[in-house]
């Protein structure tokens, strides 16, 4: 089981979170016009990389803040946690 | 009453308690300290089961864990236990053992014939023989199998017995109390580390209890003691016998399996018989130690053979004689521990060395002491049926693959030695990549992966002074790093004797002509000439050969088996071991009961229950419950000896005709404030909301990016800034957790706060053409009329004295209002309702007519929302603004969404106006078509109308508004019904919605 930092509450188990995909893909501007090819993108296409992937996580049963989680898909190994108004490089 | 092979004084049992038990039927006594093996070991029986395969007379091996064949059926404490590990359960008052795996009884056993049908078994037997004809696998094969490979029996009984989980957070974890294991604990807690110490034994100590050593002037046990009692005084550590860490797993959270109360003959009445431990350690100290390994050689099954440490430990620990004429077998020094324990005790035993003659502290000793020993000899093959009674035994050639001289030698037991294996298995599971090591013949430890650190055996070191220093040092140094604490310990003195090197043997060759069964996996009969067969029929990979074998495949995960079938492997490739590689190492380490792993979620604690504040009264009223997730909600209240179908029938038809009410405190309900929440529902909703008019309600539909369908209600303008949302019962955790990914991630900017108030409400639904005359009754100082409280209107005011919310909405399509009172007035606000309401003829009604009502009024519902369908499937396109963005937008344009013939909701009766369509039916054209039969839609939600009193469905249909008058098949194979319908509109009661708005 995961040991997950969220960054209002400090180090908690995986129970406590729910997974929310891929945190690097940014949802086109609402009332602009975008290419259908954008939204697809947007929509369906996602990288399952092998490695390093920064990922949604929100903590349903605590704070109920959704958080960056920089995490090895592979390992499981957890590099960076932060809120999501962060950037994890 | 006496016990032919119990010593006089050795042991570390309590010989002043007597314990009474039974085998195979048979009274018998041990002592308290005694497992179910050293009991029956000390009244002399060694029988205790029969082989998986083969049903070969099998006895004792080993003393703990490593023991492949002694498992029992065990009854004790009320409850009966397959499988059970002789050698590890504890000896109760009363506790029942009997052999399993056999029949009629473990001393004649029919299926010992497949001893003698050998070629009927090889390797991969099952894939061979059982493949053809097929209609003979479930007539003849699986029932053969099923019973000729049976382990124990399972009980069907319910588990009385209580199992509890508990979490627990440490600096530093060891697992094991042997010498390292000890010396860790001992280190980290001087240094102040909150540290957990589990010892699957009942008794610490490990190797220490058994072992001729000294620490410090004082024998092992001593020493052992002395530290034990030591750290139980501490604050900070927590010391555990009959704990097991079984499983390693990610981000150093290890699993620990208590056996609390299985040794108790009384327990109080919640005391758990086991508990499992979630522990998330900052550093694992793996001290497991190591598991002595078999020599292979013939017949080496059969029962009296032991390994010798397991010899040595029956007389240390329980003082009992495995035999009384052992033969010692042996490639390493160890074993002469055990020859020299023997002859302690008045038994002569004889020790075979595969190794030529030399010299050591341990040879020299058993010299002196004028013990027989045979240099360059070993044991070739067994002799005995059900036991032990003589051993051919050979002087090896030089090359060790002939024999210069062959004799029979009698004896009652052989106790045989090839060597330590380290038990690495938690260190793999971490993800630690194992390495061989050369000089020992077996895979230790490589890098560490996460937190874990292999000392001692565990880490391929088999002296107690380097396991002590390891121990201390690791445990000093991991704890400091934690603490910033370093008490300065100093590593006591050993004395200990000196070990010569092991010889790198580990099968016995046959003599021409000879060919008895040599096995490498007790518990899974796997023989040499098995692996074998595998390799000579092209299996390679070990992972491959393991399979097609089950070699190391049974539940002791080839402990004692592994490295000699991968000896084997690489001898006959001709490649090194650490070439062929070893298989995984997978949890649990040993098998753990199924009750600990559930704890306390059984029964009504399977799940949490959500209850409605007037469950109380459903519950006094009859009604029949149904889950809807957790919430328990009223699917009908039955009136006398009425059925679902007559009570939903007769509520439905009460709303239509009268008015009923109907609970729907489960619906999901979020509270919306700030100045941006306008402008946030206009984006979450595909219908405008910027011009709602506080005191309005409207019906709003949210999609999801990719365009289908997520959730639909109503959202009410309480204030300026406030809104009140709802939810379908089964989306409200889906819907908030949707709202606050886009307020926190997508726009940010906006200033909106949501929080769920689903328990904060209790809500009432009225619905029925006299609910308006039932609503002036509750609110007698309110304006009701239509004009002051028109539909989707909305107000607040006092329910008899209580603040309470009135909507005028409608899921029923009648008219219809939904009152929301605090939860706590719920009940108040039911019990006045139906007090009130009792004049114009209210009843109430559960979910099954609630649907009945909607379906028939081609409101959509989950069924509809099935996570497939787009607004214009469900003929929503009308909610779908065209001027502004929301979220799924983009989506909708999409080719596919857009084709003519796409799917759509309509209505079906079927044509003899009687025969109910089942949910879930398939539409076809002809019912009679070749297979696959085109699918031209699916029905959805089926009813009885109580409108028109016949049977009504919608459906999801291909094209569906064009083929309204057209005929159809609904075919359920599952009910196996086929019935032809009629489509129609799927608004069938009130199509233009007059009702609502009267
Ligand atoms: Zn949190």
């Amino acid at each position: 089981m995961l040991y997950i930092k969220c960054p209002y509450c400090g180090l908690r188990a995986q129970k406590e979170f729910s997974y929310g995909g891929d945190a690097t893909v940014k949802r086109p501007n609402i009332n602009e016009e975008v290419s259908s090819e954008d939204w697809d993108n947007f929509v369906y296409m996602r990288k399952s990389p092998r490695g390093k992937h920064i990922e949604l996580w929100q903590h349903i049963a605590g704070c109920r803040q959704w958080i960056k989680v920089q995490r090895d898909t592979a390992t499981h190994e957890i590099f960076q946690t932060a809120k999501v108004t962060e950037e994890i490089r | 009453m006496s016990q032919p092979f119990r010593l006089n004084k050795e042991g570390l049992i309590n010989r002043n308690k007597k314990i009474s038990f039974t085998f195979n039927g048979k009274k018998l006594f041990g002592y308290e300290g005694d497992t179910i093996a050293s009991a029956l070991i000390a009244n002399g029986i060694h029988l205790v089961g029969r082989s998986f395969k083969y049903h070969r007379p099998r006895g004792f091996f080993g003393a703990g864990v490593e023991e492949p064949n002694a498992k029992l059926q065990v009854e004790f404490n009320g409850h009966s236990e397959p499988n059970v590990n002789a050698t590890e359960m504890e000896l109760v008052e009363g506790l029942s053992a009997t052999s399993q795996n056999c029949w009629p009884s473990v001393n004649f056993d029919v299926g010992a014939i497949n001893n003698f049908l050998k070629m009927f078994f090889p390797a991969g037997f099952y894939y061979k023989t059982f493949m053809w004809p097929k209609s003979f696998w479930y007539k003849i094969y699986e029932p053969f199998i099923r019973k000729a490979a049976g382990l124990g029996v399972a009980s069907i009984e319910k588990d009385k017995e209580r199992y509890e989980h508990k979490f627990e957070y440490c600096d530093l974890l060891v697992t094991g109390s042997g010498p390292s294991g000890l010396a860790s604990a001992y280190a980290a807690a001087k240094n102040g580390a909150k540290v957990i110490l589990a010892e699957d034994k009942p008794r610490f100590g490990g190797t220490l209890l058994t072992d001729d050593v000294s620490i410090d002037n004082l024998s092992g046990k001593d020493w052992a003691e002395k530290i034990i009692s030591e750290l139980k005084s501490m604050p900070n550590v927590t010391v555990k016998n009959r704990s097991q860490v079984f499983g390693y797993y990610d981000h150093n959270m290890l699993v620990m399996f208590e056996r609390v109360s299985d040794h108790l003959e009384k327990k109080s009445k919640f005391t758990p018989r086991q508990r499992l431990w979630y522990i998330r350690a900052k550093e694992t100290i793996l001290s497991t130690g190591s598991i002595e390994r078999p020599i292979v050689f013939g017949n080496n099954d059969t029962p009296g053979i032991f390994l010798s440490a397991a010899a040595k430990e029956y007389m240390k620990v329980y003082g009992v004689l495995v035999g009384k004429k052992p033969l010692i077998f042996t490639n390493n020094d160890s074993a002469y521990e055990t020859a020299l324990e023997f002859k302690k005790n008045n038994v002569e035993p004889i020790i075979l060395d595969t190794r030529e003659e030399h010299s050591s502290e341990l040879i020299d000793e058993a010299k002196s002491k004028g013990i027989d020993i045979r240099f360059s000899h070993g044991v070739i093959v067994a002799n005995g049926y059900k036991k032990v009674k003589s051993a051919k035994i050979g002087k090896l050639n030089k090359d060790k693959n002939s024999f210069e001289k062959i004799e029979i030698v009698d004896c009652d037991c052989i106790c045989v030695s090839g060597f330590w294996t380290p038990s690495v298995h938690l260190a793999s599971q971490s993800g630690n990549k194992l390495k061989y090591e050369e000089k020992i013949d077996a895979f230790i430890p490589d890098k560490k992966k996460q937190h874990e650190t292999s000392v001692g055996a565990a880490n391929g070191s088999f002296t107690l002074e380097e396991s002590l220093k390891h121990g201390f040092e690791n445990g000093s140094n991991l704890s400091a790093k934690i603490t910033e604490t370093k008490t300065e310990i100093s590593i006591p003195n050993v004395n200990e004797k000196k070990y010569g090197a092991h010889d790198k043997f580990w099968c016995m060759p046959l003599p021409k002509n000879e060919n008895p069964k040599r096995f490498v996996d007790f518990q899974n009969d796997v023989s040499v000439s098995d692996i074998e067969i595998a390799l000579r029929e092209g299996y390679r990979s070990i992972e491959h050969v393991k399979r097609y074998t089950t070699l190391g495949m049974a539940t002791d995960q080839g402990r004692t088996s592994n490295l000699n079938g991968l000896q084997l492997v690489s001898n006959i490739e001709n490649k090194i071991v650490p070439e062929v590689g070893h298989t995984t190492f997978r949890p649990p380490f040993t098998p753990i009961t199924i009750g600990t792993i559930v704890g306390r979620e059984v029964g009504m604690e399977y799940m949490p229950t959500r209850k409605t504040p007037m469950h109380e009264w459903h519950e006094k009223n009859n009604a029949v419950f149904v889950d809807a997730g957790a919430w328990k909600r009223p699917r009908y209240y039955k009136e006398g000896n009425e059925t679902l179908f007559e009570a939903s029938k007769r509520e439905a038809k009460n709303v239509r005709e009268n008015v009923g009410i109907c609970d729907v405190t489960t619906l999901g309900k979020i509270d919306i404030k700030g100045p941006d929440a306008a402008e946030f529902l206009n984006r979450v909703y595909t219908n405008a909301w910027m011009k709602l008019p506080i005191g309005k309600a409207r019906y709003g539909l949210m999609l999801r990016e990719d365009g289908i369908v997520m959730d639909d209600g109503t959202t009410t303008r309480i204030s300026e800034n406030h809104y009140h949302m709802t939810t379908t019962t089964a989306q409200a955790a889906n819907v908030l957790s949707h709202l606050e990914y886009y307020l926190q991630i997508v726009w940010p900017e906006l200033n909106v706060n949501v929080v769920s108030t689903t328990e904060q409400w209790a809500g009432a639904a009225i619905a029925g053409p006299k609910s308006r005359d039932m609503l002036s009754k509750l609110y007698p100082d309110l304006d009701v009329s239509n004009e002051a409280l028109p539909f989707m209107g909305y107000k607040e005011a006092e329910f008899f004295g209580v603040p309470s919310r009135i909507f005028r909405i409608s899921f029923s399509g009648e008219l219809a209002y939904e009152i929301n009172v605090k939860s706590d007035h719920g009940m108040f606000m039911w019990e006045k309702m139906m007090e009130v309401g009792k004049e114009f003829g209210n009843q109430p009604y559960g979910t099954e007519a609630l649907s009945t009502l909607r379906i028939e009024m081609g409101h959509v519902a989950g069924p509809e929302l099935d996570g497939r369908t787009i607004p214009s499937d469900v003929s929503l396109n009308g909610l779908v603004s065209k001027k502004k963005d929301f979220i799924g937008k983009n989506s909708l344009g999409r080719e596919a969404f857009n084709v003519e013939s796409r799917q759509k909701i309509v209505g079906l009766i079927p044509i003899d106006r009687k025969s109910s369509i089942p949910e879930g039916s398939h539409i076809v054209q002809d019912q009679n078509a070749k297979l696959p039969n085109p699918k031209l839609g699916h029905v959805s939600s089926s009813c009885w109308s109580v409108e028109n009193n016949n049977p009504f469905s919608l459906a999801i249909m291909k094209d569906g508004k064009n083929m309204i008058g057209k005929k159809f098949f609904a075919v359920s194979p599952l009910k196996n019904k086929s019935i032809e319908v009629e489509v129609i509109s799927s608004h069938y009661v009130d199509p233009e919605g007059k009702r609502v708005r009267s």
